[in-house]
């Protein structure tokens, strides 16, 4: 028997958070999705919005591609703000 | 090109330093399919051990009772839900899982083959059976790999309502009639040694822990988790004015423990070989649910790409 499609669950607890991802269900399509994840991620008011995403729709980095995918920002120590050297009485800065 | 033993190597070097393993992650597949079957089990243990709670579902004395044993087996339906995702993600699919269930290919936990013959077993269930749950659980939340331990922060998070649930149950037993505290040491006689079964082998004859705790699967051994739970079952028994059936139940000074009597292992080979009392009953009801949703589940699918090919059509018209 076939499957029912897969969906990442994303759940917003508070306003001001991001969306927080939090595992995954099946369902036939979004609305029920959601319903799903209501019932399955949210038993305790723990959220206050929901987004569904059908897991194949989600690209994702492969963490062997790693050490080439970031490499651009290993040796950028200048976008810290420890690089810039201040004097002890400037303020505010 | 990595070579199998350079992955190998960081792979444990991984774990060694306590960063977890995530699902696109290499692992060795003896790894891999150690977690797929033992999640995946977790998981048929929830949705198993949801039975012998509902049975006493539609008899539960008060609506208090009712309404919270209705939430505890409900939580129990999330949680099989939330392990089923954390095995999924080693590459496996939820049919395929389910027909292990079902075929008796995988296990579950043995205890949920005992069956609940009066109301206060279900409080037994929620304090004995929850309660060694949870320490396993606790446990497992450093687990090496990521997707089972943040699956097991949100159950033990869940988990102790169950407890209290049950203790509160037994508690109302104990400060009641004499048939009521007679139910309630009578519940605790039939589910204490197999409660204490539910941490498995001794760690002399567990042939998978030393794999398991080289690759932080598992954090502690199955003795140790069990003299946890017997210490700290001692007290809230006494509370409850019960005694463990145990004669050989005595603080032993020297160690720091109470020591407790020899466990019948032919009982926990036979129960886990599937010759326990509600063995059979507890898969009937798994493939009757199974075998009669199957036409809810086919036309869910079907409503769902009629919905979907109706829209289209509508997005081409407009």
């Amino acid at each position: 028997m076939k499957n029912w499609p897969l969906w990442e669950i994303f759940i917003r607890s508070k306003k001001g958070l991001h969306h927080k991802h939090v595992g995954s269900l099946h369902a036939t399509d979004s609305e029920m999705a959601i319903e799903n994840a209501r019932d399955v991620y949210t038993r305790r008011n723990e959220g206050i919005s929901i987004w569904v995403v059908e897991s194949d729709k989600i690209t994702a980095t492969k963490p062997e591609e790693n050490p080439e995918l970031f490499e651009p920002a290993a040796d950028k120590i200048y976008r810290h703000p420890t690089f810039y050297k201040m004097p002890d009485d400037v303020k505010y800065i | 090109m990595a070579n199998l033993k350079s992955l190998e190597a960081k792979f444990q070097e991984s774990i060694d330093q306590e960063i977890k393993i995530e699902p696109k992650d290499w692992m060795p597949e003896k790894y891999r399919q150690t977690l797929i079957r033992q999640i995946s089990q977790h998981a048929h243990s929830e949705i198993v051990g949801m039975l012998p709670e509902g049975n006493w579902i539609t008899r539960a004395p008060t609506l208090r009772r009712k309404v919270g044993l209705l939430a505890k087996i409900q939580d129990e339906a999330g949680h099989g839900l939330y392990l089923y995702s954390a095995a999924e993600t080693l590459g496996i699919e939820r049919d395929e899982l389910v027909q292990q269930l079902n075929t008796g290919k995988a296990k579950y936990s043995s205890i949920f083959n005992y069956p609940t013959l009066t109301w206060a077993d279900i409080g037994a269930v929620g304090w004995l059976v929850d309660g060694a749950a949870i320490m396993n659980q606790v446990m497992l939340t450093r687990t090496s790999y990521g997707p089972y331990a943040r699956a097991m922060v949100r159950i033990c998070k869940e988990e102790s309502f169950h407890q209290r649930q049950g203790y509160e149950i037994l508690l109302t037993l104990s400060r009641g009639s004499e048939g009521q505290k007679r139910m309630l040491q009578d519940a605790v006689n039939r589910f204490w040694w197999p409660s204490l079964m539910m941490f498995g082998p001794s760690d002399a004859e567990s042939t998978h822990t030393a794999q398991a705790t080289k690759w932080k699967i598992k954090r502690k051994s199955n003795d140790e988790l069990r003299q946890q739970f017997v210490d700290i079952c001692v007290d809230q028994a006494r509370i409850l004015n019960i005694t463990l059936p145990d004669p050989d139940l005595k603080w032993n000074e020297e160690r720091g423990h109470y020591d407790f009597g020899e466990i019948d292992w032919d009982e926990f080979w036979n129960v886990v070989k599937g010759n326990g009392p509600c063995n059979k009953q507890r898969l009937d009801a798994r493939i009757k649910a199974y075998e009669d949703g199957a036409w809810v589940r086919e036309a869910a699918m079907a409503y769902a790409e009629k919905q979907a090919k109706r829209k289209a059509k509508t997005a081409q018209v407009a």
